[in-house]
């Protein structure tokens, strides 16, 4: 193959250099015997394509598979990392005293700050549980968190998804929320062993239930594909939503606890034409500039949901399946 | 220049195949990113024109598979789109061989594009299409790297067989 080029390119160089054409003859493809026909290769493995596809899409057959699978995968995904982990441990290892004392100093502060916060909280969590023994709702805010990192690989361009260091052997499932110190980042679409695969709240196939913090309107944030927007296509055009409103995770899809912060409402679109208003927000979540991510184990609200409430967040559960 | 004897081993091909699934995560600049030319789809042509009992249709899909797994789509969505071109090229394997580069070129564009337009169809039909246009650029950067591919491959095999 190929050499047909090259030696016409080579003869215009030297003419009398012809030997250069390649015949692989002795491994060209049996014209007789050897070997399945083509044709049955095709059909037989293009069926099995199918039916494996089939079975990763609907339902997850195949997650098993892919966890053992993927534990192959993923040296290659250490080789990949290597030279960044390895920069980032020279640029860490050598920044200079100056930087180190600012950083030093800008942490203390913020610790403080937190500390202070952390205080209040305290009694606020107390006081919380007080008035849920009271309800006789003594279903607490017991959680369980890991911080992973994100693994620096491209996987679709098109699509936003992040890998990370954590899977299966850390306990991570299909469908764990994931956050950052900012806010709902997104959640588990695929674990492998040591690996899983984040489904970003900006995708275009993720939704989150959300409510506004400051009355309780419920509706859906859904991705866009583009970074840093979100819209929420069902908030009508009478409700009570506007530009700087926060957006919390309401809950209702059964993946996300509620009450965690999502988005910052930035654009409020009214026409009185439409039963819609448009509406957009901006993820709080850092997620084009996050190192680590937090993973959670929230308790499972225990109450069965309605079946209206059911309704709401069916795209969430869509984009788990993917 | 020893090269009628036309083996080459098995862990050339491993190896080749190595590389490009690095590269095929290797993280980018986005504008690269999406512009990423599929190296391994070139790899599983060259492999399949030059040496096809190593590189049967079992490979072709392997491959493939291995691509599903690291970018995480549905599994044997690129396994799928591999095979056919892999069909493609054993099948008219004789006559691509001996294609002048342009010719061989133009093929491998017109290969390319049928693997992008089976797994722009299978995108669509597991319910997330992907319709910008900016999803083809991967299609024209491949076959530009076409060449380079069988520069250097050819060069390699030629040497050190």
């Amino acid at each position: 193959m190929s050499t047909v080029p090259h030696s016409s390119t080579w003869n215009n160089s030297h003419p009398s250099h012809t030997v250069v054409v390649v015949t692989l003859s002795s491994d060209s493809r049996p014209i007789i015997g050897r070997g399945p026909p083509l044709g049955a290769g095709l059909f037989f493995l293009g069926l099995v394509s199918v039916v494996v596809m089939v079975l990763d899409h609907r339902g997850g057959y195949l997650d098993t598979a892919r966890v053992w699978m993927s534990a192959a995968a993923n040296p290659i995904y250490v080789v990949v990392q290597t030279p960044y982990q390895f920069w980032s441990w020279l640029t860490g290892s050598f920044a200079d005293r100056s930087h180190l004392r600012t950083a030093n100093e800008k942490l203390t502060e913020e610790l403080r700050v937190a500390r202070t916060k952390l205080l209040r909280f305290d009694s606020l969590t107390e006081e919380n549980r007080r008035l849920r023994e009271i309800r006789e709702a003594s279903k607490g805010v017991s959680e369980r968190t890991l911080i992973a990192e994100i693994i620096n690989v491209s996987v679709q361009p098109f699509r936003h998804m992040v890998v990370i260091n954590k899977g299966v052997d850390d306990g991570v499932f299909r469908g764990q929320p994931v956050l950052d110190a900012f806010g709902v980042v997104g959640q588990v679409v695929q674990v492998g062993k040591s690996t899983a695969t984040l489904m970003l709240i900006t995708d275009a196939e993720h939704a989150v239930p959300v409510q506004v913090n400051r009355n309780g309107i419920r509706s859906i944030a859904v991705g866009t594909g583009e970074d840093a927007k979100l819209s929420l296509p069902y908030m009508t055009v009478e409700s009570d939503v506007k530009r700087g409103d926060l957006l919390v995770s309401s809950g209702l899809d059964q993946i996300f606890p509620a009450g965690y912060p999502v988005a910052t409402v930035t654009k409020v679109e009214r026409s009185a034409n439409d039963t819609f208003a448009l509406v957009e927000a901006r993820p709080l979540a850092q997620l084009d500039r996050d190192r680590e991510v937090l993973l959670l184990w929230a308790d499972k609200p225990q109450v069965p949901a309605p079946e209206d409430a059911v309704a709401a967040p069916k795209p969430a559960t869509e984009a788990v399946k993917q | 220049m020893s090269v009628s004897d036309g083996r080459i081993s098995r862990l050339r091909v491993t190896a080749t195949v190595i590389v490009a699934l690095i590269l095929a995560v290797l993280p980018l600049p986005r504008w690269i990113d999406i512009a990423r030319p599929y190296l391994l789809l070139l790899l599983v042509i060259y492999w399949s024109l030059s040496a096809p009992r190593i590189a049967g249709l079992m490979f072709a899909w392997l491959c493939g598979l291995a691509i599903d797994l690291l970018k995480g789509t549905t599994l044997g969505q690129h396994a799928l789109a591999f095979l056919l071109v892999s069909y493609f090229t054993h099948k008219f394997q004789l006559r691509i061989r001996i294609f002048p580069l342009s010719q061989q070129t133009l093929t491998v564009l017109f290969l390319v594009f049928i693997y992008e337009a089976l797994v722009w169809y299978t995108d669509g039909v597991l319910g997330h299409p992907v319709t910008t246009w900016a999803r083809w650029i991967p299609v024209l950067s491949s076959a530009l790297l076409w060449p380079v591919v069988v520069g250097i491959l050819d060069t390699w095999n030629r040497r050190s067989r």
